[in-house]
């Protein structure tokens, strides 16, 4: 399937995206769909915004520069430069090795003390890597919705990363299918970072087999996640603007 | 049911071959990892996937072979054929795992990105040997893609009683896996895995499939035949297939997911692999009453050299399906150290099959040869047809 449409992106722009700078945009198709995001709608009406990353290892960079050039604060920096009359503020709860029922457990906590309209929940890749039961895996998911809807926040999705050095080690697909079908089943969007990440390799973008200490690659995939993420957040807005005040 | 099973002509059914075959190359090129030349696998198009097919044929072809030993020999002499099949399976599984941590300590060593620090968190097993090389050896540590082999294993281990049960009481047989099949769902029964988890396949429900096949094995297929060539069965089976192909294309265009009524979904979802969702069953019943009027028993068409590739693979399924794992993990190191182009997953997909192939007929010739002059007799259990 994929592969046939990424052979019709590149007989239908070819050139177009080599030429182009923002190489980010060219998995642009991949990144997910939008779903209203009702609280957060509401709160950018008011300009404000609060967002909270929950996640695990891949949500944060190594490094001394690690926290300022992971997609968290790429998203922030993306999110401020295009609503520039609302105050954007993106806190985050990352650790690594944590899998989805870990992670529902810190939740309610995290919830309460950074008060988001928006949570950013990066999972998948630490259940894969343990072998969580698929049934366990959707019912943590399930319930963190439902405890992120309780608090008055929305919740977007983001699953693994493509990583496929690792691919016969790991078998992401199952949580992929999972994430996708409790994302539509709850109506909330997802930002499938696998398949961004996939269709860069695929189009000789980023060199995911690369083995390398340097942190030029990583930072610049963070970056592009970042705002990619951002673009998905600003859609999902744009379809939960409260109805009254969309006098625009 | 006082009418002792009749068994099928002697000579072996073909398409039992050309199907298993064929689903061993299906699973081939879906293990390879993000293999574009995998879209073409019917797990692409219906909730049911070669697995089924391998699972449902290796029960039929079980049955056939040890339900004729255990009429002829006693239960002992079959039941001790069984174990030794089993055996081997144990033995091919261990030397799939060696392979596999081969593939994994090279990945270790010489892996490094920063990107990449949660994942590289998989390879911490390496860091205690002891346990995880036991664990593999109790069947409890499966490594991605080496889920089949285990089950394999368990399904022998309990075919000896179920098989004199399916020559008895036929019936009584099937549904007693049935409700087996219906308690583990019921009830969540599944063996334990390492380090944590149950096992991919669970053999309490795929159990149902191999008995399945074992029942078609002795008289069943014969007793269902008017049932599959009615044009009821026929018009429902198609519809079903289609049904799944459409939800099937809502995963790949989510767009289409809106268009699914929300008690659809409720009533779909989850379609579960592990304990072989009864979706997927459906599927597969479907696939194969389906295929079955095109591939009627006895076609001319089989003995056409078009066909026999596939046909001598599936004679040779445990030795072609290492193989095939084997293949995947060489496949895999070719796109991560060799070339990631499509064309390179063209040519992967196309080289294994051929090796594939190519190893099954040379075990054919070894057959032939080594059945040739002598007196099979001489041969003695071990050395014999393992892999």
């Amino acid at each position: 399937m994929r592969a046939i449409a990424l052979l019709a992106l590149l007989a239908l722009g070819g050139p177009a995206w080599a030429e182009n700078q923002d190489v980010c945009r060219t998995a642009e198709a991949q990144v997910g769909t939008s779903f209203a995001l009702p609280h957060a709608a509401q709160s950018v009406a008011n300009k404000r915004l609060n967002v909270l990353v929950v996640g695990a290892g891949s949500s944060a960079l190594p490094g001394p520069e690690g926290v300022r050039k992971a997609y968290p604060a790429r998203l922030q920096a993306a999110l401020a430069a295009a609503m520039p009359d609302t105050v954007v503020t993106v806190a985050s709860d990352v650790e690594p090795r944590r899998s989805a029922g870990q992670m529902v457990r810190v939740l309610p906590a995290a919830l309460s003390k950074f008060k988001p309209q928006l949570v950013i929940w990066q999972i998948g890749t630490v259940d894969a890597m343990q072998g969580v039961d698929p049934d366990e895996f959707s019912q943590a998911l399930e319930e963190g919705a439902s405890i992120t809807r309780a608090a008055g926040a929305d919740l977007i999705l983001v699953n693994a990363q493509y990583s496929p050095r690792t691919e016969s080690m790991i078998a992401l697909g199952a949580y992929a299918d999972l994430m996708r079908r409790v994302a539509s089943q709850q109506e909330m969007p997802l930002f499938d970072r696998f398949s961004v990440m996939k269709t860069w390799a695929d189009l000789g973008i980023f060199d995911f087999y690369a083995k390398t200490k340097k942190l030029d690659t990583a930072e610049h995939v963070h970056d592009c996640i970042g705002r990619l993420l951002a673009d998905l957040v600003l859609d999902s807005v744009k379809l939960g603007e409260p109805q009254p005040q969309s006098g625009r | 049911m006082e009418e002792k099973p009749t068994m099928a002509a002697s000579d072996r059914d073909l398409r039992l071959d050309l199907f298993r075959g064929l689903a061993l190359w299906l699973i081939f090129l879906d293990h390879i990892p993000s293999n574009a030349v995998s879209w073409i696998t019917i797990r692409n198009y219906g909730f049911s996937d070669a697995t089924e097919i391998f699972v449902f044929i290796s029960g039929y072809t079980a049955a056939f072979v040890y339900g004729r030993a255990m009429r002829e020999n006693g239960f002992i002499v079959a039941s001790a054929r069984v174990l030794k099949r089993a055996w081997q399976v144990y033995v091919a599984h261990v030397f799939l795992f060696a392979i596999y941590l081969a593939e994994i300590s090279y990945v270790a060593s010489s892996f490094d990105n920063p990107l990449y620090t949660e994942e590289m968190g998989v390879l911490d097993f390496l860091k205690n040997p002891d346990v995880t090389i036991l664990q593999a050896l109790l069947l409890k540590f499966k490594p991605v893609n080496m889920d089949v082999l285990p089950l394999y294993i368990v399904l022998l281990l309990f075919f000896p009683p179920m098989l004199w049960l399916l020559l008895r009481a036929p019936n009584l047989a099937l549904v007693g896996s049935a409700v087996l099949y219906a308690l583990a769902h019921a009830l969540d029964w599944n063996l334990a895995a390492y380090p944590n988890g149950e096992w991919m396949f669970n053999p309490f429900a795929w159990q149902l499939l191999f008995t399945f096949g074992a029942w078609c094995a002795l008289g069943g297929a014969a007793r269902l035949s008017p049932w599959l060539n009615s044009p009821l069965v026929g018009g429902l089976s198609i519809g079903y297939l289609v049904f799944a192909f459409c939800i099937m294309m809502t995963w790949y265009f989510p767009r289409l997911g809106a268009l699914v009524p929300h008690f659809l979904s409720d009533v779909l979802y989850p379609i579960d692999k592990t304990d072989l969702d009864v979706l997927r069953i459906m599927h597969f019943f479907a696939l194969a009453t389906v295929t079955l009027h095109f591939v009627p028993r006895g076609w001319s068409a089989l003995k056409r050299p078009i066909f026999q590739p596939a046909i001598v693979c599936g004679q040779h399924s445990l030795a072609i399906f290492c193989m095939g794992v084997f293949l995947a993990f060489a496949g895999h190191f070719v796109f991560t150290e060799i070339s990631n182009r499509l064309i390179t997953h063209v040519a992967v997909s196309v080289i294994g099959i051929a090796a594939m192939v190519a190893t099954a007929m040379v075990l054919s010739w070894y057959k032939a040869v080594e059945r040739g002059p002598r007196p099979p007799s001489i041969k003695p259990g071990f050395a014999g047809g393992s892999s």
